[in-house]
């Protein structure tokens, strides 16, 4: 398609789309009737607990179990003897990320687990798990993890990409970029080089991981859990447990939070383990402790940025090395974070290169827009001490270097039709851009950019004899979508929003989802929903051209009604979704639509965040006062739901930047599992998160909607450093910015 | 260990139950009464999903015995609505789309009603601080404090 | 473990010292609940206070305030005359955790916990509050400054339980105020905690002053130094230079995670000064 072609909804008025109804989960979550992970129960039901490595890097040389198999209330007793052998590599690593192999790799890395017929008898039996450790040296930071002599996790698993002689932590290396660098830079007028580090920072999301898993004497399984994706859980499950998939039925709870942190397993298998071994159904709970240390938090990042500007705010060369360490197995989102840290900018010489780097930590999982968030960080920074440094608007010079339609990006592809300058130009007109700042107040700037996905999806829409319609699709709702496909469904339909009642399926039910990521739901499960409203208005219209006696196609769809497509065809009183509905049963029966697709044409989001903050110069001490984000949507399908997707990320950023991080001792231990001394932003530490919703359509989507989720949180960490730096007079290169790192930078530029 | 007989009274209705001396109220309401509104989402009083009303006053469950709620009042999510009449606060919340994941909300909930109990017209730094002890990690409060704000707004008659 | 729930103070001081293995008090259950389940260990026996007549109440006497030791944080903010008297031990005791955690936690258990980040003690030393404390041999007054003698450790003996604390009668002219620093706006446990007690005569000068200073060595600190620097003073700038200096040079901190050992130290001076500035604003009325 043209990038200067009409998109095919432009001009459509919507009747639901655009509009703020009440979601349809939204009276269960209110009133404490939804069920999440934990609240299921089963009767027989076992507690399973899981025993935990309080080494960073152990050898694991022998786990006696008898003692705790024979405590009377214990079920069941399992350890990595219980699992087969997995020959994918990717299903190997979360096998023995769920249950270490020879090693134990972190601190928390689970070494057994228990089921028992009681909490205290199932502690109990933890306690009598023998473990013989030989305690390694272990490594936790990045760049000491890249160092020749380093501890090593793994041999021999560095791939062909790595250099001969460095660290055998290095996993992989990964480049993207084109043109000349040392061309562009040498043709700058001023060349800013900086390093960066940020810490490990957790999702936290406030429900820690549940399931509640059986299983039949015939091999049948049923799992209940938390989860972003429970189609995955079930071939991950199947696959390492040596099951088909159809013997598993995995149902989704509602879910507590996940921006990530829940598209992978890690009780699940387990559970499903002990399930098996007692006979009998196993609940697992991680506590909050267990979720800080041994679930997946995102990699601390070290990073080194080199841009080159001209006085007349040209970028002329772009240059970064990013590295990343990914826990303890291989596949840290260094390859994304390099894809797309100079993605908001049209460079003819740019390269991004990224290090893949294991350590001594939790392995990782996504966490909102993987390794984005960091690399924009340093990239934002430094653009911004250059507009400092030559005295120039840091909007304009966004604007200047802005990627567009057809721009070719840093990671390769060309962009297609993209909102990056509406962004921009939305930000330079708003009130905050220009409101005035007081002392010790300083006002921060930055882009963001994240690709969006598609992916497997099946959606499946069923028209009730009653005229109501059931769309069921395989995607957790982890922030309201829903509302979303109920909106679209009736909106193609042309039938009231309360007609339609939107479900997640089990896996029974439907063919291969992904999972809820990648801000790849209203895209694509909302495509899908479309094209499978579409598909039973088309069956709709055949029904009623059958009673009509007339050409199914002379019949068409209008306002949730068929109607004959033009005088010749007749004069019929058009028929409602419902009157056909009623009599579906004579016309050939029961009436459904249907869409699968492995969707692509998501569209990318660039967004970009104006934050003001004031740092108290005597104790370093950060507040923000004022907060606003400004993102391109395609199509803002619920616009209350894209604002708190916004508002959302916004505010994670801000943790991220000001307070968030893994805090470790010498021994590798975690200082901070707990949300006591792991510090997310609390109500009283925000003002308002302003929003404004930028709408340019994408081309792939029925309705040009762009995924929103993840774009979000990519602009902050930037953004509040270079508010805080502004407002304390100091550039900040570290994050979290902690009052005691921000008082220092303070002092020591003083002198 | 031998179990405690506790007699009280939860969202109005007589309630006994047996527990361990060590087991937490919000293990009780979750595990023996089946009220599995209130959450736990740390189990040290530092998130307040487990937030629950004692005699009026607001508190974490999961930091209260539940041999302690003998012969005392205990107020939960699941007593909020009047029948199918959902409270102001619950109405607004869906309104304002003030939750995502829904996790947090009915300890927010409970909070913000105990805050109109006491304070019918908060202002904006007065309800933030208040559900400070409410952590939210989808939402960035901004929702919920207008929801709640706007929900004093309507109890307030204004 | 077992629980018990005394009416009298005598029952709840024989079940404590009559107790062969280990007990602990429930006042709030603030801290104790969280050691219970992060797995610290489990005592044999809890012996919960609050159904003991009178443990609950705030009474006037002799001009000051007896605070039972399971009055609530939350409770002694509802207290006008408590309030109106003793500001700052009000606001250190309401500054500990959040609403939820202020409708249990008591001033005693803050005190008796013995964190060296205890919020309500520093208020409590600079205000001179004393602990009445009832054990198998009798009662005895002890400053609330002698109770904890190491972080998570008391000079309390078997058996004895701070049945109330005493806030004395405040003087004329004289004001508290108490500060702490944390990096959020809510929830966190005090990296530096500053209380400040002063007094003054009719012409505004300092005849009187207590300062204590929590989060910065193993217990809580009361610096005569640094009350030194107000008194005498008009508490002008020079006079807060002064007691900054003498704070920072007091504090003994530990880098933990956190805070630093540089951090702490600027911090205490910075917010002695806030503090005292406060606690002289209330002096003046």
């Amino acid at each position: 398609m043209a990038l200067d072609d009409k998109h095919e909804a432009e001009g459509r008025v919507f009747k639901i789309v655009g509009t703020r109804p009440i979601r349809p989960d939204g009276i269960d979550k209110v009133t404490g009737r939804a069920r999440f992970g934990a609240d299921m129960s089963a009767p027989g039901m076992l507690v399973g607990l899981i025993l935990r490595s309080p080494h960073a890097h152990a050898r694991i040389r022998s786990i006696n179990i008898a003692k705790a198999e024979a405590l009377p209330g214990v079920k069941a007793v399992v350890t990595r003897a219980d699992f087969g052998n997995v020959s994918d590599d990717d299903l190997r690593d979360i096998l023995h990320n769920v249950m270490a192999h020879d090693k134990a790799l972190y601190d928390g890395h689970a070494v057994a687990a228990v089921a028992a017929t009681s909490t205290s008898a199932a502690r109990q039996a933890l306690k009598l798990i023998e473990v013989d450790y030989e305690v390694l040296p272990h490594v936790i930071d990045v760049d000491e993890a890249m160092q020749p002599d380093a501890p090593v996790l793994h041999e021999g698993r560095s791939d062909e990409t790595v250099p001969a002689g460095m660290s055998a932590n290095i996993m992989h290396r990964f480049e993207y970029g084109h043109g000349d660098v040392e061309a562009g830079l040498a043709a700058a007028d001023e060349v800013i080089e900086r390093s960066f580090k940020t810490a490990a920072t957790h999702q936290g999301y406030i429900e820690p991981h549940a399931c509640l898993a059986s299983m039949g004497p015939d091999g049948q399984a049923d799992l209940w859990c938390c989860t972003q994706g429970h189609y995955m859980v079930r071939n991950t499950c199947a696959g390492i447990l040596g099951m088909e998939v159809s013997q598993l039925k995995v149902t989704a709870s509602e879910i507590g939070g996940g921006f990530g942190g829940k598209t992978t397993v890690f009780l699940e298998p387990v559970a499903l383990a002990l399930a098996r071994k007692s006979g009998r159904p196993v609940k697992m709970v991680m506590s909050r402790e267990e979720v800080f240390r041994a679930s997946g938090p995102t990699s601390s990042t070290s990073i080194d940025v080199k841009i080159g500007m001209k006085r007349d705010g040209t970028i002329t060369a772009g240059w970064a090395e990013l590295r990343y360490q990914g826990g303890a197995f291989p596949g840290s989102p260094v390859q994304f974070g390099a894809m797309s840290c100079f993605a908001a900018y049209d460079l003819a010489n740019v390269q991004a290169i990224g290090w893949d780097v294991v350590a001594n930590r939790p392995k990782q999982i996504a966490y909102r827009a993987p390794g984005a968030p960091m690399g924009a960080y340093a990239v934002e920074s430094v653009v911004d001490e250059l507009c400092g440094k030559l005295g120039l608007d840091r909007l304009e010079v966004r604007l200047k270097n802005a990627s567009r339609d057809g721009t070719k990006a840093a990671y390769g592809p060309r962009f297609g039709r993209i909102g990056l300058t509406a962004v921009l130009e939305a930000a330079k007109a708003h009130p905050h851009y220009t409101a005035p700042l007081g002392p010790n107040q300083g006002r921060g700037v930055a882009c963001g950019f994240w690709f969006n996905f598609g992916g497997d999806t099946c959606v499946s829409l069923n028209v009730n004899p009653d005229g109501t319609v059931g769309v069921s699709e395989g995607n957790p709702d982890i922030g309201g979508s829903r509302a979303a496909m109920t909106m679209m469904a009736a909106e193609e339909l042309g039938i009231p929003y309360e007609r339609v009642r939107t479900t997640i399926a089990d896996t029974s039910a439907l063919g291969q989802n992904d999972v809820t990521d990648g801000s790849r739901v209203t895209f694509a499960v909302g495509l899908a929903t479309i094209k499978a409203a579409r598909a039973a208005i088309t069956i709709m219209c055949a029904r009623a051209a059958k009673i009509w006696g007339i050409d199914a196609d002379a019949v068409v769809w209008e306002d949730g009604h068929a109607k004959p497509a033009g005088p010749n065809a007749g004069k019929f009183p058009p028929m409602s979704l419902a009157e056909i509905a009623a009599v579906a049963t004579n016309t050939g029966g029961p009436i459904a639509g249907h869409h699968e697709v492995n969707a692509e044409g998501a569209g990318v989001s660039f967004a970009a965040h104006l934050v003001d903050a004031e740092v108290d110069p005597e104790t370093g001490a950060v507040k923000i006062l004022r907060y606003t984000v400004f993102q391109d949507a395609g199509k803002a399908v619920h616009p209350a739901y894209v604002e708190g997707q916004f508002q959302g990320g916004a505010v994670q950023g801000i943790g991220w930047a000001l307070n968030e991080e893994y805090i470790y001792g010498a021994d590798g231990r975690l200082q901070n599992p707990g949300f006591l001394d792991y510090r997310i932003p609390v109500a009283s530490d925000l003002p308002m998160i302003d929003t404004v919703i930028i709408e340019v359509a994408n081309p792939g989507h029925p309705y040009g909607v762009r995924g929103v989720g993840e774009t979000s949180i990519v602009p902050p960490l930037a953004a509040v450093a270079n508010a805080v730096s502004a407002a304390a007079g100091v550039r900040l290169t570290e994050l979290p910015m902690s009052p005691p790192k921000v008082l220092h930078a303070i002092d020591a530029a003083r002198g | 260990m031998t179990q405690i007989h506790v007699s009280t009274k939860i969202n109005g209705d007589a309630v006994e139950f047996l527990c361990e001396p060590n087991e937490t109220l919000l293990d009780v309401l979750r595990d023996r009464l089946d009220l599995t509104g209130a959450k736990e989402g740390c189990g040290t009083g530092d998130c307040g999903a487990c937030s629950v009303t004692v005699d009026g006053r607001l508190v974490c469950s999961c930091l209260m015995l539940g041999a302690e709620a003998e012969g005392r009042e205990v107020t939960t999510i699941e007593g909020m609505a009047d029948g199918e009449v959902l409270h102001p606060l619950q109405q607004k919340f869906l309104e304002h789309a003030a939750l995502q994941c829904g996790i947090c909300t009915p300890g927010i909930l409970v909070a913000a009603k105990a805050l109109l109990e006491r304070n019918p017209d908060p202002t904006e730094t007065e309800t933030r601080y208040w559900l400070a002890g409410n952590l939210c990690r989808c939402t960035g409060y901004d929702k919920v404090i207008r929801a709640v704000m706007d929900a004093a707004a309507q109890m307030r008659g204004a | 473990m077992r629980y018990e729930a005394p009416r009298t103070l005598e029952s709840a001081v024989s079940l404590l010292a009559g107790e062969p293995g280990s007990a602990q008090i429930l006042a709030g259950g603030t801290d104790l609940l969280v050691r219970l389940r992060t797995g610290i260990g489990e005592p044999d026996l809890i012996v919960d206070i609050k159904r003991i007549d009178g443990i609950s109440a705030i009474t006037a006497e002799n001009g000051g305030w007896r605070v039972g030791a399971a009055v609530s944080g939350a409770e002694m903010g509802e207290h006008d005359g408590l309030k109106a008297d003793w500001p700052g031990v009000v606001e250190a005791t309401e500054l500990i955790g959040s609403t939820q955690i202020q409708g249990r936690a008591t001033m005693a258990g803050n005190l008796c916990n013995a964190s060296p980040a205890a919020d309500s003690v520093p208020a409590m030393v600079a205000a001179n509050a004393v602990a009445r404390v009832i054990g198998p041999n009798g009662t005895r007054e002890v400053a609330v400054g002698d109770i904890a003698t190491g972080p998570g450790k008391t000079s309390l003996a078997k058996g004895e339980i701070v049945e109330s604390i005493f806030l004395p009668a405040r003087a004329a002219r004289s004001g508290d105020a108490y500060l702490r620093f944390i990096p959020r706006t809510e929830m966190d446990i005090a990296v530096v905690g500053v209380g400040v007690s002063l007094t003054l005569d009719a012409s505004g000068t300092c005849t009187a002053a207590r300062v204590s200073l929590g989060a910065v060595a193993a217990t809580v600190l009361l610096v005569e130094e640094a009350a030194a620097t107000l008194i005498g003073s008009p508490v002008d700038e020079a006079a807060l230079e002064r007691l900054a200096a003498a704070c920072s040079a007091a504090a003994k901190p530990i880098d933990d995670k956190r805070g630093t050992i540089e951090f702490r130290t600027k911090v205490a001076g910075v917010l002695a000064k806030r503090a005292a500035t406060i606690a002289l604003e209330r002096a003046k009325g």
